[in-house]
């Protein structure tokens, strides 16, 4: 199809069919944070008790915000910045915003991956030895001894990282359907197999019964503990790839006559489904850990993160029967689910400059691909990548996304009162109808519920700081980060477009009683 | 497992992927053809444009 991306409904690329969007969804919402931060989140705030406020979190923020996406992305047919500016030309820059936040993202998730690439080697033969948590730090990212920035790239790392990249833009460059629908396709499919196949073989390990005890008894009283709540939306915000952009890139890609509530339903289940599996089958392997060193699940440390995986996980490996097996096919599968997370931001990415300057996504995979290739070499392949990397995700995540997230409920709904517009937008076109609650959830009860969560994050670091870096570091690459971010999206929407994107016409077309200024009710809701 | 352990993981399993189970049930079963009469500005598939 040599047709160029994005211009126009004419030439706009599109998913197959349903199926591939919804892999292709499903695979960007399941990445790292559902293996290494749904389990230790989910026991550390109540056990089993913490499902009663995860599963609200999904019904009350997850997927309405979900669905708000869709609405955005299918109804205006864009990336971020079209879709913004064709709400309101001066939202445009909020576009750019999301677009900037998933390019430092990008940065260094290529990198967690390289990390994930190499361990599968490293499994073969347990190379960390008696000491993974100093093989990790020392032998193989060689951790530097003051936070800064330094030029020393680690061998080790670069090598799969380049790997990674020649992958990832090979896929982009050959466009959504060719590309990123057939990657998701072969991946998502495999990593549902890998990981199915490591929770069984932990099931089956001494021990694995204590640690779902751990995790499955509930703790009722935490019900009663607001950071427990919070802790519930939060994991389900961060978990479900929502408020950023990419799930309004990837439902642009769908056709015009397409269920999107109900599909929405099928992403945010599967997407629960595999956090669940995934907690079972960390604290199935944690527990056979706890059996193996004679002490309870509780008192056991690294639980989340990448010491979950690249220093806890090595250890047990190394007391498993079968580990080197077992260690191959986690690595694996952590790969692979960064992969397709990671795919899905650089579309975001690509398929926004593509559209404001009318690039082919070649040329979009090639140039964005090729700087984003650069500066993740040089900022976090290096000796001093860790505490950095450390960093700018700390505040791209509780500064950016959250603040992207509060921003575009708060600029939708209230501000620009698009909300019924959208709400009528999801009932045309979808077999599950939603209410009006969709709207009050949204507009009001989103934006309060993650704005406080961004007051309060944003007075910790303020007042805390973060990691115990020295305040010059955290001021030059956390705040920083987001400072260059807002530059970016500033400067981005001031940028002429190549082809003009108002020419497009919304569809299905509002009726006249929808108009925003006529205010009434539409189709029973 | 404790009995308490088990009564919830299997009520997890239940509602989380039986959520799942029942939203692709949801899904395949709705009709193919939701939304205004009329083709949309997609449907059938339209020529090229060149540059």
């Amino acid at each position: 199809m040599a047709a160029r991306a994005g211009a126009g409904p004419a030439t706009r690329e599109q998913w197959s069919g349903q199926t591939g969007f919804i892999l292709a969804a499903v695979g960007s919402a399941v990445g790292l944070g559902n293996i290494w931060r749904f389990p230790g989140v989910a026991y550390e705030n109540g056990g089993g008790a913490f499902l009663v406020p995860y599963l609200v979190a999904l019904l009350a923020v997850g997927l309405p915000v979900l669905l708000l996406d869709y609405a955005l992305g299918h109804r205006f047919r864009g990336s971020p910045p079209s879709v913004f500016r064709r709400l309101s030309t001066r939202a445009e820059s909020l576009g750019w915003f999301q677009v900037g936040i998933s390019f430092v993202i990008i940065l260094y998730y290529t990198v967690i991956i390289a990390w994930a690439v190499s361990f599968v080697w490293f499994s073969v033969d347990t190379a960390w030895g008696d000491d993974p948590a100093g093989f990790f730090t020392g032998e193989y990212l060689q951790v530097s001894e003051t936070p800064g920035l330094s030029l020393d790239i680690v061998p080790g790392v670069l090598l799969p990282l380049v790997a990674v990249w020649v992958v990832v833009l090979v896929v982009l460059a050959l466009g959504v359907q060719r590309g990123l629908e057939r990657a998701n396709v072969v991946f998502l499919p495999l990593l549902v197999v890998l990981f199915v196949t490591l929770v069984v073989r932990a099931l089956f390990l001494e021990g694995a019964g204590e640690g779902l005890t751990a995790f499955f008894t509930p703790d009722w009283s935490a019900l009663a503990d607001p950071g427990v709540w919070i802790a519930a939306f939060a994991q389900i915000f961060f978990s479900l790839s929502i408020a950023f952009g990419i799930m309004i890139t990837y439902s642009s890609y769908l056709k015009r006559r397409s269920n999107l509530t109900s599909t929405g339903l099928v992403v945010g289940f599967a997407n629960s489904s595999f956090e669940l599996l995934a907690g079972i089958g960390v604290f199935a392997t944690l527990g056979f850990m706890a059996h193996q060193e004679g002490v309870q699940v509780g008192e056991l440390e690294g639980l989340t993160g990448p010491v979950l995986s690249f220093v806890t996980f090595p250890h047990i490996i190394s007391m498993m029967p079968g580990g080197p097996v077992f260690g191959v096919l986690f690595f694996s599968a952590l790969a692979l689910a960064g992969i397709t997370s990671l795919l899905s931001l650089l579309q975001v990415v690509s398929s926004a400059f593509q559209e404001k300057f009318g690039w082919t996504p070649r040329q979009g995979a090639l140039r964005v691909g090729g700087v984003a290739a650069v500066l993740s070499v040089v900022l976090f392949s290096t000796t001093t990548g860790l505490p950095l990397l450390d960093t700018v995700d700390t505040f791209a995540n509780e500064v950016g996304i959250i603040g992207s997230a509060v921003v575009m409920t708060i600029l939708v709904g209230v501000v620009l009162r698009r909300l019924p517009e959208l709400q009528w937008h999801l009932n045309a076109v979808s077999s599950t109808r939603i209410g009006a609650w969709w709207r009050w959830m949204v507009g009001i009860g989103v934006p309060v519920v993650l704005g406080y969560m961004l007051l309060t994050g944003v007075w910790t670091l303020v007042r805390d700081g973060y990691g115990g870096n020295p305040q010059w570091f955290v001021n030059a690459f956390g705040w920083g980060t987001v400072g260059v971010i807002v530059v970016f999206a500033l400067v981005m929407s001031f940028v002429r477009w190549r082809h003009d994107p108002d020419e497009l016409v919304p569809w299905p077309e509002l009726p006249a009683s929808q108009l925003r200024h006529g205010g009434q009710k539409g189709p029973r809701s | 497992m404790t009995t308490t352990a088990v009564v919830v993981l299997v009520v997890s399993v239940l509602v989380v992927w039986g959520g799942l189970a029942l939203s692709i049930v949801n899904l395949l079963r709705s009709p193919a053809d939701v939304g205004p009469e009329g083709p949309a500005p997609d449907e059938p598939a339209v020529g090229e444009r060149t540059d």
